[in-house]
């Protein structure tokens, strides 16, 4: 059954792509939906026989690589942590293929896009079921493909390209610190698979190991090492430039991707290593900082975002910061549960988004939005479901995750706990804000300037349509989008409402053990799962002020006084330029890395090769040679040196024939 | 017949370029009958390898298939056979002579008679560096292997070929003099030419110290390592296309066969005190081969400066002495051969097209050629090492190796990873990306039956030992451990466990 789980994808991928052009868009659909649904349903079996029933068990499938005490197989792991994951990755996937039968059905080269959809998708079973590092670095890179190729799915758009070329190569900065984390894991416990490494944790847990001339806590290097994996999969601070640009490929793989599944591996990843990470409290630490210091940054950016996608892409980064957050202060299945829950009401947001693009015809910029509540109202109140679960709003999904992060990060009292909770407490704020703001400019108040000037409008995303320009009809009134777009809203939007409710005693409650069974580690000196439970009344409360706060400041910007937040930006110019461009990280790194790399290359090619060592080299001594020779005799033709060689070869011949055989 | 199985490989294309050089080149007919004669010919002898493959017992670390006879005298004897370590490379040598065949089955035009007879000696020559057991015989083939390959750019290269094939000639002269010179002090030391006699051969300290920077001369440079490569790119640039895949997937693992194959096992103290200069020029070739080709503004020499610093995990890996190490490496080199050349048939198929190998002549390839685009797309993959791909496979272990030997070089070599991403997607973005905008890009068709034949296989392998390459490690298995055992103080120098503090 997991089997079929994890290669159905596969074998969509293979048929959707090898034949798609045969067989026709429909049928490519068709198949790639149909598998997908069917690995939906079983993951859920999976889930209640693995979470409620038997427990965990692992399949084998091959030997991968051996090489000395190296030994990787392929095999499939199936835990909680696995199962909860599974129904993740493949409830939304089958959504977001079901939806994309709506939302990409004018596109010519639909067979390839659902091949790729699908493809991600196996990929990132491959990565949840990984036994061992190795093969979790294998669906690693391969989410990193589909991502690749689905970010620049519309390549004539150089804009979709670069992005996508971005995303490959930041990730890739993270997964150079996979692999060497890899590697220490490797030589400090003599293996690559799980068990086998949590079995020697404690053997090696007080090691030191001479890295870069220092001597480290050797778990404590393995653990960053590999976060560093973690923060450029999960868009973390410093390595979070590629994903607000993944927005430039097509919106159904934003909400797969980008948003429900790939960015949230590195979250995974850290659960899935927890007895790892548990025996290192500084790593810990450093997850907490980085988590607390990505929800709150991308909550300032998301503030001021226009473009709809956009907030939500900096939405989901601020979202994953709080999971790791929750990581570091060590309630692991706090962070898992955030995961599970954001899940669905993220990806609820990003298909409403997509709805609501495909309703204003490719408009992506809240500012020519508005009003339009009454225009689409179910793609509204979806979104309006999906709105409360991010803010938070009581017994929605958020409100149970993201409230135990919060009291979980308190209750830790570990590393830079009070730094972690002040800022999250802060971003819950900002988060309700951007949010709402979202939502109120795009829904409510009168139809915005984007009918008074829509051939303008029109003109200006032309190049973001790719092919989809024909989609008018003659006619610019925003429309409700097709059944099959909106069903997949509807199941997310239960899950937004009714997952956190019904999984929190499992994830955080008494349900805890029976659950996890073990999955999760927690060292015998981790009391945060309780601890968690007897915070202060404010810590508790906090969130929630917070978001009414939040929504009460949206409703004051951009329902009572429209004229404020003009106002607030053109007095405070300087900050709002600092958010708008998303605190210049961009134009930092170009300067710092890609524009010294371009030169570098260029420098080495020209100085290095060209006057350095062909100069000194080659050239050198062939402009000696050719002064000789010409003063010699006039050699004219460039065969000679051909014939020069054959015969130095066999004066070589001969020479070592008299010299070996001749003395004999 | 099977007794005689490795000069069979040896005599087989000889008798196919015989044939040809009876074959009137001047009709039509004769044409055709000089191509289907060299691709008969090397069929025929990858079919021969696939018996002596089934014939190797890959268990075993011995040398198998051996088989010897008189030659220049008592002592330099004609002595062939394979152990793990040489046996894939045969077969890689076999497999894809008859791509190159097919490759250039169009677009080589003058002189096909001519160049047929190069490609089928450079063959036997190719396999005989693999097969000897001899040194003076392993020396000839070596050297001579350079000859065909001399006259393929030389003559059927680019513009700039006499500078491009004077540059190689420079440089693999100076290697193989100094080779020349330590082989005959080997025989006056040992008193033999017999390779698994010199195996066993102990070499005084200080005399390997300087056999071992002889044969270092000349193995560098045919890897190439830094800084002895730059004749390559040009080498690559000018050579024909099917001229860029012998070079690429076979000659260049001449370099890396000859550090396993005496280097190391001969002069192991040597290797360990020079193993941290082999890292440096290792790490050095990754990084500044990886940032100069980030620049390159043709096809061919960005692949060809990937090449070198492809070339770069393979040294570091060797001298690691660990068997990831060394067996990551003889992957690499293996997956190398199968990529490399894949590359460059992908640069072939549009440059027979459009004449043209600057990356700026091309783009949005895609709209016009999908499968095409596909296909470069594996292969792309694979050169950035990604997992699934054969890529993936040498550079894990090989970096693996180097982590346990220093993690410095590992550090930097890992770096690699990130530029060549960049590197590699920067070109296909540019080649196959965006809008098919340049007219004489209108008119570009997909790959034809002939193409698809070529390539479908090469994706096909570059997977299947992605996902299963214990086909391949295992084969190097046996010689590694009976090498490493060999050179078991040797290698506990360079792997220093040091690394732990107390």
């Amino acid at each position: 059954m997991v089997q079929a789980i994890v290669f159905l994808p596969l074998l969509g991928f293979l048929i959707a792509g090898l034949f798609g052009r045969v067989l026709g868009a429909r049928p490519s659909e068709l198949i790639t939906t149909g598998f997908l649904i069917v690995g939906a349903v079983l993951s859920w079996i999976v889930f209640f026989d693995v979470g409620f029933g038997r427990g965990a068990y692992t399949v084998q499938l091959a030997s991968w690589m051996r090489s000395g005490g190296l030994v990787v197989d392929w095999s499939l792991r199936i835990d909680t942590l696995t199962a909860v994951m599974l129904v993740v990755v493949n409830s939304v996937s089958a959504l977001v293929h079901l939806y994309s039968i709506g939302y990409m059905h004018e596109d010519p080269s639909r067979p390839r896009f659902f091949g790729y959809l699908s493809l991600f998708t196996f990929a990132m079973l491959m990565l949840v079921t990984a036994d061992n590092l190795v093969q979790m670095f294998f669906g690693w890179e391969g989410v990193g493909l589909a991502s690749y190729l689905l970010i620049g799915f519309w390549y004539e758009k150089p804009s979709a390209t670069a992005a996508a070329m971005k995303a490959f190569i930041v990730n890739r900065v993270g997964d150079f610190g996979f692999m060497l984390g890899i590697f220490l894991v490797f030589v400090l416990s003599g293996s690559v698979g799980f068990d086998a490494i949590f079995a020697k944790v404690a053997s090696f847990s007080g090691l030191k190991f001479h890295f870069l001339g220092t001597d480290w806590n050797a778990v404590t290097l393995a653990c960053l090492l590999l976060f560093l994996g973690a923060m450029g999969k999960s868009a973390q601070f410093l390595l979070h430039t590629w994903l607000p640009d993944a927005m430039e490929g097509p919106t159904p793989v934003s909400a797969l991707i980008h948003a429900a599944t790939m960015v949230t591996a590195g979250v995974f990843m850290v659960a899935r290593l927890s007895p790892l990470f548990e025996a290192s409290p500084d790593a810990l630490a450093v997850v907490m900082f980085i988590g607390a210091t990505t929800a709150f940054f991308a909550g300032t950016i998301g503030l001021v975002q226009n473009d709809i996608k956009r907030v939500i892409a900096y939405s989901t980064c601020s979202q994953l910061g709080f999971m790791f957050a929750a990581l570091g202060a060590g309630a692991y299945s706090a962070g898992v549960f955030h995961l599970f829950t954001h899940a669905f009401f993220k990806a609820l947001l990003f298909l409403g988004a997509g709805s609501v693009i495909h309703a204003m015809h490719h408009e992506q910029d809240i500012r020519r939005m508005g009003g339009l509540f009454s225009k689409i109202p179910f793609t509204g109140a979806m979104m309006l479901i999906g709105t409360l679960a991010l803010t938070g709003f009581p017994f929605t999904a958020g409100y149970f995750s993201k409230d135990a992060i919060i009291e979980s990060v308190y209750a830790s009292h570990a590393g830079p706990w009070g730094y972690a909770f002040i800022l999250l407490v802060i971003t819950a704020g900002m988060t309700s804000f951007y949010s709402w703001r979202l939502f109120f400019k795009t829904f409510a108040g009168k139809p915005a300037a984007a009918h008074d000037d829509h051939g303008h409008a029109h003109a200006a995303h032309d190049d973001h349509a790719h092919g989809h320009d024909d989609h008018g009809h003659g006619h610019h009134e925003p429309h409700e989008s097709p059944v099959v777009m909106l069903v997949p809203l509807a199941f997310l939007a239960f899950g937004a409402l009714a997952a956190g409710i019904a999984f929190k005693e499992a994830f955080l409650g008494h349900g805890y053990e029976a659950f996890f069974k073990g999955a999760l580690f927690t060292g015998k000196d981790n009391h945060v799962l309780h601890a968690m439970h007897e915070v202060p009344g404010w810590v508790v409360w906090s969130p929630t002020v917070m978001m009414v706060l939040g929504f009460a400041l949206a409703w004051l910007f951009y329902i009572a006084r429209p004229d404020l937040p003009v106002q607030l930006a053109q007095s405070h110019r300087l900050a709002y330029e600092f958010l708008l461009n998303k605190w210049y990280f961009d134009e930092l790194y170009d300067f710092l890395f890609v524009r010294p790399a371009k030169a570098l290359g260029r420098f080495l090619w020209k100085k290095g090769d060209g006057a350095v060592i062909d100069g000194l080299g080659p050239d050198g001594v062939s402009a000696r040679v050719i002064d000789v020779t010409n003063a010699v005799v006039r050699l004219q033709t460039g065969y000679v040196y051909h014939y020069a060689f054959a015969m130095l070869i066999g004066v070589a011949a001969f020479v070592t024939w008299y010299m070996f055989g001749g003395a004999h | 017949m099977l007794d005689h199985l490795l000069s069979g490989l040896l005599l087989l294309p000889i008798l196919g370029s015989l044939l040809i050089l009876f074959t009137n080149g001047e009709t039509e007919a004769g044409l055709r009958n000089i191509r289907w004669t060299a691709l008969f010919a090397t069929i025929a002898t990858f079919v021969l390898s696939l018996v002596a493959w089934s014939r190797f017992d890959p268990t075993s670390a011995n040398f198998q298939l051996v088989e010897q006879g008189a030659w220049l005298s008592d002592k330099i004897l004609f002595k062939l056979g394979v152990d793990g370590f040489s046996m894939p490379f045969i077969m890689l040598t076999t497999f894809l002579m008859p791509f190159c065949i097919v490759a250039s089955w169009v677009s080589v035009e003058k002189r096909v008679k001519e160049y047929m007879i190069a490609f089928l000696v450079l063959e036997t020559l190719m396999i005989g560096v693999f097969a000897a057991l001899d040194l003076v015989l392993f020396y000839l083939f070596f050297e001579a292997g350079l000859i065909p390959m001399f006259l393929i750019i030389g003559i059927w290269g680019g513009k700039r070929r006499i500078y491009a094939s004077f540059k190689f000639f420079l440089y693999t002269l100076l290697g193989s003099l100094l080779m020349l010179v330590a082989i005959m002090a080997m025989y006056w030391t040992a008193q033999t030419t017999d390779i698994p006699s010199l195996l066993a051969h102990k070499f005084p300290a200080n005399m390997q110290t300087w056999l071992w920077l002889a044969f270092f001369a000349s193995f560098a440079v045919k890897m190439p390592m830094w800084p002895v490569h730059t004749w390559l790119p040009d080498a690559h640039v000018e050579a024909p296309t099917a001229g860029s895949v012998i070079l690429a997937a076979i000659l260049l693992k001449m370099g890396g066969y000859g550090f396993i194959r005496f280097s190391i096992p001969m002069f192991p103290d040597a290797s360990a005190y020079f193993a941290p200069f082999v890292f440096a020029l290792s790490v050095i070739a990754i990084v500044y081969t990886s940032l100069v080709a980030l620049m390159q503004e043709d096809i061919k020499k960005l692949i060809a400066y990937s090449s070198v610093a492809h070339m770069g995990f393979v040294t570091m890996g060797l001298f690691t002495l660990t068997p990831q190490g060394i067996q990551g490496a003889m992957f690499q080199m293996i997956s190398h051969g199968l990529v490399s050349g894949a590359l460059f048939l992908c640069v072939g198929v549009i440059y027979d097209r459009l004449h043209t190998r600057e990356i700026a002549a091309y783009g949005g390839l895609v709209n016009r050629m999908p499968i095409y685009a596909t296909v470069f797309m594996v292969f792309t993959m694979a050169n950035v090492g990604l997992p699934g791909t054969s890529g993936f496979v040498g550079e894990f272990l090989t970096m693996l190796g180097a982590f346990r030997a220093n993690t410095w070089v590992a550090l930097i070599a890992a770096t690699g990873v990130i530029l060549s991403a960049a590197y590699a997607l920067w070109l296909y973005a540019r080649v196959v990306f965006g809008k098919l905008e340049k007219p004489e890009l209108q008119k570009m068709d997909d790959l034809s039956p002939r193409e698809m034949a070529l390539l479908v296989p090469l994706v096909i392998l570059t997977v299947w030992y992605g996902v299963q390459p214990n086909g391949i490690l295992d084969v190097f298995a046996p010689s590694t451990e009976a090498l490493l055992k060999s050179a078991q103080a040797a290698a506990d120098a360079v792997v220093k466990t040091a690394a732990f503090a107390p």
